[in-house]
């Protein structure tokens, strides 16, 4: 190692005992749909315990970027670790197992509509062979419902829930795994501003109950506004601009006025 | 340029060409989606009780609907061929004839067709809305191989209950027509029976099962393809299902075809 070398590393080891160990590492992060290059060396460190944000324009590639991370999208270069492991390089049982790590909430909730709420719940649990005794189940599945404040919801189906429960419900079963990072898409999208601030209330009681690290993808202000911690502004596929919401938000950048105004 | 790259230029601009790419593109793709499903489908841990599943929703749900269509369609075909028949004073073949046509043709493409449509349709549209509304995803990241829960189990399902459906289907259909042999005359139900076993052949039945088996593949594949691959919103989920019940009725025929061919070269139709 040379001298410059040693330095950064230096730097770098700094940096993570200032603000805690990388969960998640995005280096370099490129990812193209044919000519359209959406993701243009995006850079990221999500540390324990911290909420980031990622703000951008829609189709600016921020639902890209959190799928990539997952492993539902392969990104054409760069490289992504989750819990120091490089994600491209895992193979199924491993990237099963980082799954169970990393909670994600979609956009538009994913519930499956042919199940009850419970077996919506009970379905990640059975599947990754993590099922325990009966009574074990239906203690994580009443655990987590009342988490979300949707205590007596158990048996219906998802057709019979509204907007901003379906929301909470994809919460809880993200939750009953108990993972260390939660990757939200857009989770105020769609719900007026009430429930919409219920929501980005549920995420900062899940933070400081569960100690959870968090991507936030949304361009919603007053959510950002409660649960980030700090704000990554994505634009043109790279970090145009990062902050606290304060410090963007009293920024000179015409660009990123316009989020604010 | 030179005229040679101007002429294939042309070419591959015309509607014809295009429409030809695509054709060549997607029977490949399909290919390729069924080779997956046997690479998948033999894979450890088996997902017995999800096929058990579709296999009730796929089989058992779609009962009632190609029974009353078999019985309809036995009893109308006897009452239709009797002027016929009675024309040429071979009344007495009734039993006969409509059986092995049942047996051969009617009843294993009749309840192609009819799940085709049914069943096509509705996995067609229940992968697409899975699709768009994020449902593959999200079984993706709890560990769960959505191909071989969504997929293989559906393919296998129709694989298998296609044929045991169009064994019912001409069962019942046979049924019918007793009962139309006996709107214009009287005929034991014995009497009946062993006249249409008494011309039904192994080389009948054996064939027209073992076609049933390719026509519940080819639905389920396509069905499954269709759905898995839908585009985003909810027009492609209905095209979709439309264009699934499309193929997949048009490969029944291809299939048909070609296993008439088949069975003519080994019995001898």
């Amino acid at each position: 190692m040379d001298y410059k070398e040693q330095i950064q590393d230096t730097v770098q080891s700094n940096l993570h005992k200032s603000k805690g160990v990388p969960v998640i590492e995005i280096v370099n992060l490129k990812k193209s749909f044919g000519n359209n290059h959406v993701l243009n060396g995006f850079n990221l460190t999500l540390y324990e315990g911290e909420n980031v944000a990622v703000l951008g324009k829609s189709g600016s590639g921020k639902s890209v970027l959190i799928k990539c991370i997952v492993g539902l999208l392969k990104q054409d270069s760069g490289e992504i670790r989750a819990f120091g492991k490089d994600i491209l390089s895992l193979n199924q049982a491993e990237l099963d197992q980082i799954r169970t790590k990393i909670g994600f909430l979609f956009q538009s909730n994913a519930l499956y509509d042919s199940m009850t709420v419970r077996e919506n719940l009970e379905f990640p649990l059975r599947r990754l062979s993590i099922i325990k005794t009966k009574d074990e189940v239906d203690d994580m599945i009443q655990e987590a419902l009342e988490n979300v404040g949707l205590p007596d919801t158990a048996n219906l189906m998802p057709s019979e829930l509204s907007g901003g429960m379906r929301k909470r419900i994809g919460v809880a079963r993200t939750l009953i795994l108990k993972p260390r990072v939660i990757l939200y898409d857009e989770p105020t999208t769609g719900l007026d501003p009430i429930t919409a601030k219920e929501i980005s209330t549920l995420m900062n009681t899940v933070h400081k109950k569960y100690n959870t690290s968090s991507i936030i993808i949304s361009h919603d202000m007053s959510c950002l506004k409660i649960v980030a911690q700090r704000i990554v502004l994505l634009m043109q596929g790279i970090n145009y601009a990062e902050g606290t919401y304060d410090e963007l938000k009293n920024s000179d950048d015409e660009k990123v006025k316009e989020f604010f105004e | 340029m030179s005229k040679v790259e101007g002429k294939y230029n042309e070419f591959t601009t015309l509607p014809l060409w295009n429409e030809t790419k695509k054709f060549l593109t997607e029977t490949a793709d399909i290919t390729l989606f069924g080779v997956r499903f046997f690479k998948e489908g033999l894979k450890l841990p088996l997902e017995i009780s999800e096929t058990i599943n579709q296999c009730y929703k796929i089989g058992y749900k779609s009962l009632p609907l190609v029974g009353i269509t078999a019985f309809i369609m036995g009893l109308v075909f006897t009452i239709q061929s009797r002027p016929t028949l009675q024309e040429f004073g071979a009344e007495s073949w009734l039993p006969a004839m409509v059986s092995v046509s049942i047996v051969r043709e009617i009843g294993p493409v009749i309840t192609a067709l009819i799940c085709a449509g049914k069943i096509g349709s509705s996995i067609g549209a229940e992968l697409g809305s899975m699709k768009v509304t994020e449902q593959i995803d999200a079984m993706e990241v709890s560990g769960t191989n959505p191909f071989k829960y969504l997929v293989v189990t559906r393919i296998a399902a129709t694989t298998l209950m296609v044929p045991i459906l169009s064994i019912l289907a001409n069962a019942i259909g046979i049924y019918g027509s007793y009962l139309g042999v006996n709107i214009k005359g009287v005929v034991s139900f014995q009497l009946f029976y062993s006249q249409v076993f008494e011309k039904l052949m192994f080389s009948d039945v054996i064939p027209s099962i073992t076609k049933t088996f390719f026509f519940g593949f080819a639905i389920g594949l396509i069905g499954c393809y269709k759905g898995y691959h839908s585009d985003k919103g909810t027009e492609g989920v209905g095209r979709s299902a439309n264009s699934a019940v499309v193929i997949a009725s048009l490969l029944v025929f291809i299939l048909d075809l070609i296993a008439v061919q088949i069975t003519d070269l080994f019995y001898g139709l």
